[in-house]
Formats: C-alpha cells, structure tokens, sequence
C-alpha cells in the first residue's frame, strides 16, 4: 500500500510537468489550429531564465578582505554579491536562496513576449499551410533555440537548487497513518504539484470566468462566426498564445530544482508531451491534463521493482505502449472532441 | 492488387496508350527520367571527382569532400531520403520514426556478419527482410490514423524500437556499447578471424568495402574507394526503382490518397493497402540504409533510432523537395555535406579567411560567423531548413525551377506559354 502511494506521489511532479506543456500545446491547437513543435523549447527556456536571473542575482563584485589570508598568505579575495550591498547580508542571501521562486516574476513577461513575437513573427503566417509544413517550420525553431541557448550556456547541466527552506524531505507516511520514513517525499515536489495545479486552475478559471476567455472559447467553437460579430480574435488568440507559452515557461522554472536543465531538456519533453496531448485528446483542455498525470503516475507505477521483474523494459516504453492502445481504441484520445484533426 | 482495384484492370489496356510510348523508352523510363537517371547515375560515378575539385594541399582543401567515409554517407543517406520521400512524398503521410527500420536494419546487418560470415549480400538482405517485417507490423497499425495522429504513432513506435534497444534488449543489441563483432563470433561460412588474427572486414565475393586506392593527378589526389561504388551502385538500383515507383499506376494511387483519401474512398477504392504497401517499401528503403552502413562500419548503435534520426531524414527530403525525385538525393548531399564542412570549420580557419580585413573588422566577422560553424553548425541547419520550409515549400527542387524559369523569361518572352504546362 505504502509503495502504491509512494509511485502515485513520484507521478504526481513528472504528471505536473507534463500536464502543463499539454495544456500550452493544446491551447496553441485549440485557439490558432497550429501543431507547435517548439514547445518544448518554450519549457527549456523557461527553465533557462531561472538559470538566467539565479546568475544575475549572484552576480558579485570581488573585495580584498584584510582580515583573512588564503593559503598563500596574501589577504583573501572574497565574493560579494551586489544584492548584498543593496539589501544587506540576510536580505541578500535571502534573495539568492529564493532565486527559482523569484523567477516566476522574471519568467512571466518573458515568455509572453517570445510568444508573442513567435505568433507574429512565424507562426501567423503558417495557419492556411497544411499541418506537417506547421510540424516543420516548428521543429526547424526548436532545433534554432536549442541551439541558441546551447551557445549561451554550454551543453551541461545546470543544477539551480531549490531554496533551502524547501529541501529535504517530507514524511507522507505519518500523515495516513503509516511507520515513519515509509513514504518520504521532497518538498520541492509538493511545491510543484500544488504551483501546477494553480496554473492549471488558473487557467482553466480564466477561460471560464473571464469575458476574455468566454470569447476565445466562443471563438475555439466557431471562429469564423466570433469574427463576423465584429470581435478581433486574432488579437486575443495571440494573446493566448503569449499566455501558453508562459504557462511552459513558468512549468520550465519550477522544474529546475528536480532536474539540472540542459539544452535538450525541451526535445525530451515535447515528445512525451505530444504523446500526452493525443492521448488526452487533441484540443481538449480537461483532456489533456487528465492524460498529463494518468501517464505520469502510470510511468512511476511502470518503474516500481515489482514491475519490472514481471515485465523487463516496460518503465521505458508504457507511455508509449498506452498511446498506442488508447489511438487504436479510441482515435480521438480520452476526451478529444469530435471534427477535430479529422480531415 | 485485390479486389479494389477490379476497375482499374478494365481501364487499364485503354490507358495505356499513351503509356506504352512511354515504356518502350530505354531501360522503360521516359526520355526526362532517362535524362535525369542518367545524369544521377553520371554524378554518383565520378563523385570522387566531382567532390574534390580543390588541390590536396590548398587552403581549400577543406571544402574537398572526396572521401570514402563522406561520401558512403551521401548515397546511404540518398537511399533513405528517396525510400521516405516514397512514403511523404507520394502519401503526404508524415512519419516520425523511420530511423527505426533503418537501427532494426542495421542490427540484423551486424548479426548476420557474427552468424554467417562477412560477405555483405546476406547482411543486406537480412537487413532489407527485416525491417520490412517490421514495417509490415508498425505500419498495419499506425496506418489506422492520418495526419499528425499518424506522425504521433510512428514516433512512438520508434521510441519504443530505441528504448528498449537501450534497456532490455541489450543481449542482442548491445545496448549503450553498440552491437560490435568479436573474435568469438561463430561466422559459420566465413573465417572467424582474418589470416592476422583481427575481425574480418566486410567485403563483397572477396573484395573489402574499405579497399582504397588513391589516385594522385598532380597537385589533386583522388581516393576511389570499393565501399563507395558499391553503395553508389545499390542506390542506382533503389533510384531507378524510385523512379520506376513513381511513374507506376501503383505509384498515381498513392498520390491519389495524398490529394484526396476521402474522393478514393467514395470511388469504391481502399486506400489502405496502397499506403500500407508504399510505407513497407519506404521502410525496406530504409533496411537497405541500415544494412550498407554496416557494411561500411560493421557497428550498430542504440542511437540511429532516436527520433532526432527520424527528423533528419524529414529534414532531408524537405530541403531537398518531397514529391520529387531528384530531391532527397540532393537533400541528403546537401546536408551532409554542409554538416561535415560547417563542423570542421574554427575560428583559426576563419580568421585566415578573412584576414584580408583590417584586424577590427576581422575579430568582428569572425565573432559573427563563430557562433554558426563548428559545434554550432545545428543552428545553421535549423535556420536553413526553417528558411526552405518558409519560403520554398518545394525545397531546392523548386528553388532550381523558379530560378531556371527567371532566366527562361528573361531570355525570350514568347517561351512563356510553354512554361505552365510542364508546371505540374
């Protein structure tokens, strides 16, 4: 029992991540009928700009510190970051422990403008072009941004902790009642489940509550019948487009902590993540976060001992192999709504 | 051909009329394919020479690309591209894992050599067999969904091929290391060893793939290379066959289901087994690129099969242009060759490039082009090809022809007429 909840728990941060890209990715399909391929990069830049601001705050100026000596016997060298000056000692490492946290603020406007400039610049021009020249002229961006941030930040990993506060780990099992150090969990992850399930809230409380979501839903349905009630839906389609993209970028900085962000990190996911979008059902938003952490926690289960003694190899490909079952079963995904992508 | 095709039989003797003038043409091409199969089979031969037009001890040697090793690669991957564009080309059905038959191609390649013995003909074969088994199983069921579903399944397939050929496959194919040959191996109609007691090379009745002989003319020399020819020659074969493909009735259904499943569909016929039978032929294709890269270097790796394998070969007969003939080869050659000489260049290279600048200006251009060359020369293929995907949805086939027909209506306005009809 305890290691059932312990796999569910393990699927829930992967089930996070992937539910947040698929509900990007399923936004762009929804709104502008696009297949973007560069998602995943939206997610790796993302993660790059936690990278980005934790650098800029740990940017210091070196001082010569009398009082010390290094072991050569010359005064001492010593690090200051700026932040210290400008905020004192406590206020400064402060800011340096919570750089992650802190670059949600950073990320946000970020990524709405790339996602703004990308829907402008290139993909507003592709929307008449068939489906695969969209998959193309996206995959050909994501290879150009990956290999951007690769000339930026080399090819290694780049380890971006948590702050202290949220390390370590939390004993689950006490809490329903089992042995103490059964069920331990980090925090970072439980941070991550719960900000994910805020944004996805988030969004799905704008579109449903909100006049601007009422009318991009509205224009998801019939666009061509919102455009003819004198609505500009491009703009505000443009607008969601921004909005996914920052939900992929905001999905990146969190998930900086749980795994040191490389350039291909994006690639890795935006693969999966397709699995996921067709298999919740392309265009359907509660879809596509249901399949998120179904295929999350599905994936955990796969990778439990037990499994893989009876089944060798299937941690590496149930993903896959459900997505295979679900398109041949059901070709619109779990809950893919009917007329889409079915010419 | 089943009972789908009753119709087509009746039509077929009035059909042909046009058809037969056409089939009695030499080696049954019509004269333009003739031309342009010709004119294929002209550059493969003298590539050696072709590729190094530059003296072996200029500053330009680099640009020289006449090397046995480069130039395998042009025709392996020519093969791959043209047996993919059969399938995208034609069908308009996007596959994101064709990588897979050519990593599973490579893999029976290997153990042929380690069970039978080093001759290349059975490896191939094994090779070809076995992909298009496997094509057989993955396109019976991804062929069920179109468009990006279709992409979605093939790919998923692939990652599977790739994943557990990583993992738990690892006792036949040799996980992360690679599938290599030993000294153990049984090769039971081949020598365990070669007489100086190393792993025998592949070779062909005899003859080793990798048997060079270097031919010195002057300031150029050129290396003539047995494993070359013969890949030169199989992709001749998998051109003309192509080729063959494309001009067959088999190959006017496939662009049939491209334009319009649904009208195929109302006519009474089944597209299925057309498509099923174009994505088999494409992954044999692809078995056979397998197999000869083996044959060059009897090692097969995990990460052939990766879906970045598969999007390369997109990225060929992309650029080269899906739907015709010529265009994956030129893709493919394209690619390769810009990967091997954009990598090899430095900033060293560089600066002796434009050290004509004064010193300022020089650092300055060098600054700017450093971040495309060298390791970052993936940024220049993923610009060019987002550059051909945007502005020459044709790729560079078509880019040929709009340029051609510049030049034509420049040249005598009167020629314009003619120009639409062979538009296509």
């Amino acid at each position: 029992m305890d290691a059932i909840i312990l796999q569910i728990l393990n699927g829930l941060d992967k089930g996070s991540a992937y539910a947040l890209i698929a509900l990007g990715l399923t936004l762009i399909f929804g709104t502008l009928g696009v297949v973007n391929f560069a998602h995943g990069a939206l997610f790796m830049i993302g993660a790059f700009c936690a990278v980005t601001l934790s650098r800029l705050i740990e940017s210091s100026r070196t001082v010569i510190d009398e009082s010390r000596t290094d072991f050569l016997g010359n005064p001492m060298e010593v690090q200051v970051p700026y932040v210290v000056d400008w905020f004192g000692e406590s206020g400064g490492a402060f800011l340096i422990d919570w750089a992650v946290p802190l670059s949600i603020l950073f990320a946000i406007p970020i990524m709405i403008t790339i996602g703004w400039i990308m829907e402008r610049g290139l993909i507003k021009h592709f929307y008449k072009r068939p489906h695969a020249d969209q998959i193309l002229v996206t995959f050909g961006l994501a290879i150009v941004l990956q290999e951007i941030i690769k000339y930026f930040y080399g090819a290694n990993p780049i380890p971006t902790p948590a702050p202290s506060a949220f390390q370590g780990s939390f004993d689950f099992g006490v809490l329903l009642g089992f042995d103490p150090l059964t069920i331990l969990y980090p925090y970072w992850r439980l941070v991550y489940f719960a900000f994910a399930a805020l944004i996805i809230g988030g969004v799905f409380a704008f579109l449903q509550f909100t006049t601007f979501g009422m009318v991009v839903r509205a224009g998801m349905a019939d666009r061509e019948t919102v455009g003819l009630l004198g609505i500009n839906i491009d703009r505000r389609f443009t607008i969601m487009f921004g909005i996914a993209a920052a939900v992929a970028g905001l999905a990146g900085v969190m998930y900086t902590p749980i795994n040191p962000p490389n350039y291909h990190m994006g690639m890795d996911f935006l693969v999966l993540s397709f699995v996921v979008v067709v298999v919740g059902g392309m265009g359907s938003l509660p879809g596509a976060v249901l399949a998120g952490f179904l295929l999350g926690i599905l994936e955990s289960f796969a990778s439990m001992r037990e499994v893989i003694d009876l089944i060798p190899g299937i941690n590496q490909v149930i993903i896959y192999l459900v997505a295979i079952l679900i398109l041949l079963t059901r070709p619109r995904g779990l809950m893919g709504r009917k007329g889409v992508m079915e010419e | 051909m089943t009972d789908q095709t009753q119709s087509a039989p009746a039509q077929r003797p009035a059909a042909t009329s046009p058809d037969t003038r056409r089939r009695g043409a030499t080696l049954g091409l019509a004269p333009r394919d003739l031309g342009l199969f010709l004119f294929v089979a002209g550059l493969t031969l003298c590539a050696p020479f072709l590729l190094n037009p530059f003296p072996a001890d200029s500053s330009l040697a680099q640009f020289n690309a006449g090397y046995p090793d480069l130039m395998q690669r042009f025709v392996i991957f020519g093969i791959f591209a043209i047996g993919f564009n059969i399938l995208f080309g034609l069908t308009g059905y996007l596959s994101f894992g064709h990588a897979a038959f050519l990593g599973v191609g490579s893999y029976a390649g290997v153990w042929m050599f380690k069970l039978i013995g080093m001759d290349v003909l059975p490896a191939i074969a094994a090779s070809v067999i076995t992909a298009g088994l496997f094509s057989v199983v993955i396109g019976y069921v991804s062929l069920r969904r179109s468009g990006i579903y279709f992409s979605i399944l093939t790919l998923a397939f692939a990652q599977m091929c790739f994943a557990l050929a990583y993992s738990v496959l690892t006792p036949i194919t040799g996980g992360e290391t690679g599938l290599q040959l030993s000294l153990s191996d049984p090769r039971i109609l081949g020598a365990a060893a070669s007489a100086s007691g190393n792993i025998p090379v592949p070779s062909l009745f005899g003859v080793e793939m990798r048997e060079t002989t270097d031919l010195r003319l002057g300031a150029w020399s050129f290396s003539l290379n047995v494993g070359y020819y013969f890949c030169a020659a199989v992709m001749l074969v998998a051109f003309y066959l192509a080729i063959r493909l494309f001009r067959s009735p088999f190959g006017m259904m496939l662009r049939a289901v491209k334009s319009n499943q649904q009208r195929l569909y109302y006519t009474g016929l089944n597209a299925r087994p057309y498509t099923l039978g174009a994505f088999v032929i494409s992954g044999m294709y692809a078995g056979l690129a397998g197999g000869l890269m083996v044959s060059m270097d009897p090692l097969a790796g995990a990460e052939r099969m990766q879906w970045t394998a598969s999007g390369e070969v997109v990225l060929m007969t992309i650029l080269g242009g899906a739907g015709t003939l010529i265009g994956p080869v030129l893709g493919a050659g394209v690619i390769k060759y810009f990967e091997n000489i954009f990598s090899k260049l430095n900033d060293s290279v560089l600066h002796g490039w434009f050290a004509f600048l004064p010193d300022g200006l020089e650092n300055f251009v060098v600054a700017i082009v450093h971040p495309f060359v060298g390791k970052g020369w993936h940024l220049t293929l993923g610009l060019m090809f987002m550059a051909v995907v945007i502005f020459l949805p044709g790729g560079l086939v078509e880019g040929g022809q709009r340029l051609s027909r510049l030049f034509r209506r420049k040249s005598g306005p009167e020629t314009r007429s003619t120009n639409d009809t062979p538009a296509e």
